[in-house]
């Protein structure tokens, strides 16, 4: 059996990682096949990562901090978590091969998936035009006309990055204003490639075989306008990934894992949660290092509480 | 990367159209973290099934006339041929098992 398994390995899950196996708890990780380092694999330069002055690769960053977990004695496993058993002492997860693991202990630091904007052509067209990852498929947009939508810093992050390929980016948002951090406003609104469509949100995509353009309808007046465009990103925010601890965690409001306080510790003893996935508001790569730091900590104690129990009881035994 | 094998704009009629069987070509790029994912999960179909199914990747970048022909905007995107046509496309990356699902009819 192990002392804790980490589930997720992006800021949150490799950082409890780095603290965990310092504490010589010989950290499992499972990291998933394919979204292994999260949401950074799929951002390009990260200039707000303290210690990076002149910014980093999200795909480097990520890859440091699973060097740093590993020379520290944590071991990384490439698979999906499928399913979970947390409640009793011993927590089981078993993976996508059909293995399981069991723990002590576990922290849940699965982070965030992308918001759909739950249109019926959504599933249709990805891929044929629609997209959500633009440093994965900026490169087929060269000379063409697009849009984003979204008014958070990924949103204008991609649309200024997409301006390396594409002729002509429109940014739709719903408000008529942004939530994204000034540099980012500010960096946009000088890119002359980029322009804004305030007060709109997305009433429909449109195309038989790829995206030719969408509906727009206005905010405020209701009104609705044809946009014609060659490809569509969406960047419209994320939703806390929880449904693997559905039933079993308590969850918050906002639809985030539930946790006690400033800590990270969930309803179930011995289960913790960390990072994006039970952070509605900041959500960044820093607050979920942070927020992984804890769970570690959180997750050392119990575990120490959990051994003194344990020898005590044999003692009395004995 | 992938150990499969390559196949290019100058070979792609050859290895994959014109191929007697069933193949999947994998259109990836070096920038596309998704691609790096699922690569090693396709060398694990490619392993298992790899009678039913050959699995060959295309790099977009060096490659773009074939690219271009198949209206690939997506990456990492898995086309299946069969006698020369596209008989089934994945879009993005994604686990073994959903994998082994989507290509059911052509690994089993």
């Amino acid at each position: 059996m192990r002392q804790i398994i980490i589930i997720g390995s992006g800021p949150a899950g490799y950082t409890a990682a780095i603290y965990a196996a310092r504490a010589n708890l010989e950290p499992l990780v499972i990291a998933s096949s394919v979204e292994a380092g999260g949401e950074l694999m799929n951002t390009t330069e990260v200039e707000n990562y303290p210690g990076f002055p002149d910014g980093i690769m999200g795909p480097d960053l990520m890859a440091k901090f699973q060097v740093q977990a590993e020379k520290f004695g944590a071991e990384v496993i490439y698979d999906d978590v499928v399913s979970l058993e947390l409640a009793g002492e011993v927590k089981k997860v078993t993976l996508g091969s059909g293995e399981s693991y069991e723990a002590k202990s576990v922290i849940f630091a699965t982070g965030s998936a992308y918001r759909k904007l739950g249109l019926p052509e959504e599933e249709r067209l990805s891929g044929h035009g629609l997209s959500w990852c633009a440093t994965c498929d900026g490169f087929f947009f060269r000379e063409k006309t697009i849009a984003v939508v979204g008014g958070g810093d990924s949103a204008l992050e991609e649309a200024t990055f997409l301006t390396r390929f594409a002729s002509k980016v429109y940014v739709i948002h719903r408000r008529d204003a942004l939530r994204a951090s000034k540099i980012m406003q500010d960096r946009a609104f000088e890119n002359d490639k980029i322009e804004f469509i305030w007060n709109s949100e997305v009433a429909s995509i449109n195309g038989d075989a790829a995206v030719d353009g969408v509906t727009l309808r206005d905010t405020v007046t209701g009104e609705q306008r044809e946009l014609p465009l060659e490809g569509l990103f969406v960047a419209i925010g994320n939703d806390p990934r929880t449904h693997l601890v559905h039933g079993q965690l308590d969850l918050a409001e906002a639809g985030t894992i539930a946790v006690d306080g400033r800590s990270s510790k969930t309803n179930v003893a011995g289960v913790f949660a960390a990072g994006d996935v039970i952070d509605p508001t900041y959500r960044q790569a820093v607050t979920a290092a942070a927020s992984g730091t804890v769970a570690a900590l959180d997750a050392e104690h119990y575990l120490a509480a959990v051994e003194q129990a344990e020898s005590e009881s044999l003692a009395l035994t004995h | 990367m992938s150990t499969a094998k390559s196949v290019t704009d100058a070979t792609f009629q050859q290895d994959v159209l014109e191929s007697d069987k069933t193949v999947l070509v994998d259109f990836w790029a070096e920038w596309c973290g998704p691609c790096r994912a699922v690569a090693p999960i396709l060398d694990q179909i490619a392993a298992e099934h790899g009678d039913k199914l050959e699995i060959v990747k295309l790099n977009v970048d060096e490659n773009p006339q074939t690219a271009v022909k198949y209206q690939i905007t997506s990456i990492p995107a898995l086309k299946v041929y069969r006698g020369g046509e596209v008989v089934k496309t994945v879009i993005g990356a994604k686990p073994k098992p959903a994998l082994e699902a989507d290509l059911a009819a052509y690994i089993q």
